[in-house]
């Protein structure tokens, strides 16, 4: 069975992502397609109105943002433990798409909460936390970019990204721990989810959309970081 | 047609929501791509040269 260790040769990194990379974008742009139609067809909510037009790029954004995070951790441990320079790769290639992605869940939140709570912006839990993760992102790549020595710098943000993982369960638990504006889990909850079907599809396919998006470019730019340092190892020999 | 542009009453927050996805993503796209053509044609020319 191929294992996640197989995955980490760069010679077969390449030949794989490459035979995954075109499925992946037809499932990308099928579901961001089918997901838009049906977000846009879909009936004003009853209590949020047009607004919950929003939840169908925002929930999806901030799941990605998470899951991101929660990658770059897995493959920094690889990298530190296992001492994989493809997990090195992953996980610096890996920060800038979750910054952005935490970025999105941030603004499209804001935007919603404004006509809905009223605010741009409240300090509670949910959002604190979801801050913290942009500052993570941030200071990860600051410090990716600070370090002149590869490995150096590989081991060093590896541990940022691995004690920032502590935010990740803040963020999901922070709408039961503490008393937030943010609502609660609404999808995946034991008695089924609290959404009506008109809402959950679109919302299901944006997802989907997302991640795959999200997949498509992290397996780009490790492919890109791959043919760079190769390039770099041929002038090496050429000097 | 109107009446989807004007989202209910909330055209002001629905629109700019998507616009800034589509802005953040797209630049996503447009960098990762870039780079990795840059990449590539980079591998290509050092390989020829040898």
């Amino acid at each position: 069975m191929a294992s996640i260790f197989e995955f980490a040769n760069p010679k077969r990194f390449m030949t794989l992502s490459g035979a995954i990379l075109p499925w992946l974008t037809v499932i990308c742009v099928l579901s961001l397609a089918a997901g838009l139609y049906l977000g846009f067809a879909a009936p004003p909510d009853y209590q949020q109105g047009t607004t919950v037009k929003i939840m169908f790029i925002h929930v999806p954004a901030a799941w990605v943002a998470m899951m991101c995070y929660g990658l770059m951790a897995i493959a920094s441990l690889l990298g530190l433990v296992n001492r994989h320079p493809l997990a090195d790769v992953a996980a610096k290639t890996a920060a800038p798409l979750g910054a952005m992605f935490t970025a999105l869940a941030l603004i499209t939140g804001s935007l919603w909460g404004k006509p809905m709570w009223g605010a741009y912006w409240v300090w509670d839990a949910r959002l604190t936390s979801f801050l913290l993760l942009l500052f993570l992102y941030l200071g990860y790549i600051a410090l990716w970019n600070a370090i002149e020595d590869e490995t150096r710098a590989a081991r060093v943000t590896a541990i940022l990204a691995l004690v920032g993982v502590v935010n990740l369960p803040i963020i999901e638990f922070s709408v039961e721990w503490w008393n937030t504006l943010h609502q609660g889990e609404s999808i995946i909850r034991s008695g089924g989810p609290l959404i009506a079907g008109v809402f959950l599809w679109p919302l299901g396919l944006m997802a989907v959309g997302y991640t795959t998006l999200f997949f498509t470019l992290w397996m780009i730019r490790i492919r890109t970081e791959i043919l760079e340092r190769r390039a770099r190892a041929l002038m090496l020999e050429a000097a | 047609m109107e009446s989807f542009f004007a989202m209910g009453k909330y055209a002001a927050y629905v629109w700019p929501a998507y616009g800034v996805s589509l802005l953040g993503l797209g630049l996503a796209v447009v960098f990762t791509m870039s780079a990795y053509a840059r990449a590539k044609r980079q591998l290509k020319a050092l390989e020829a040269g040898e």
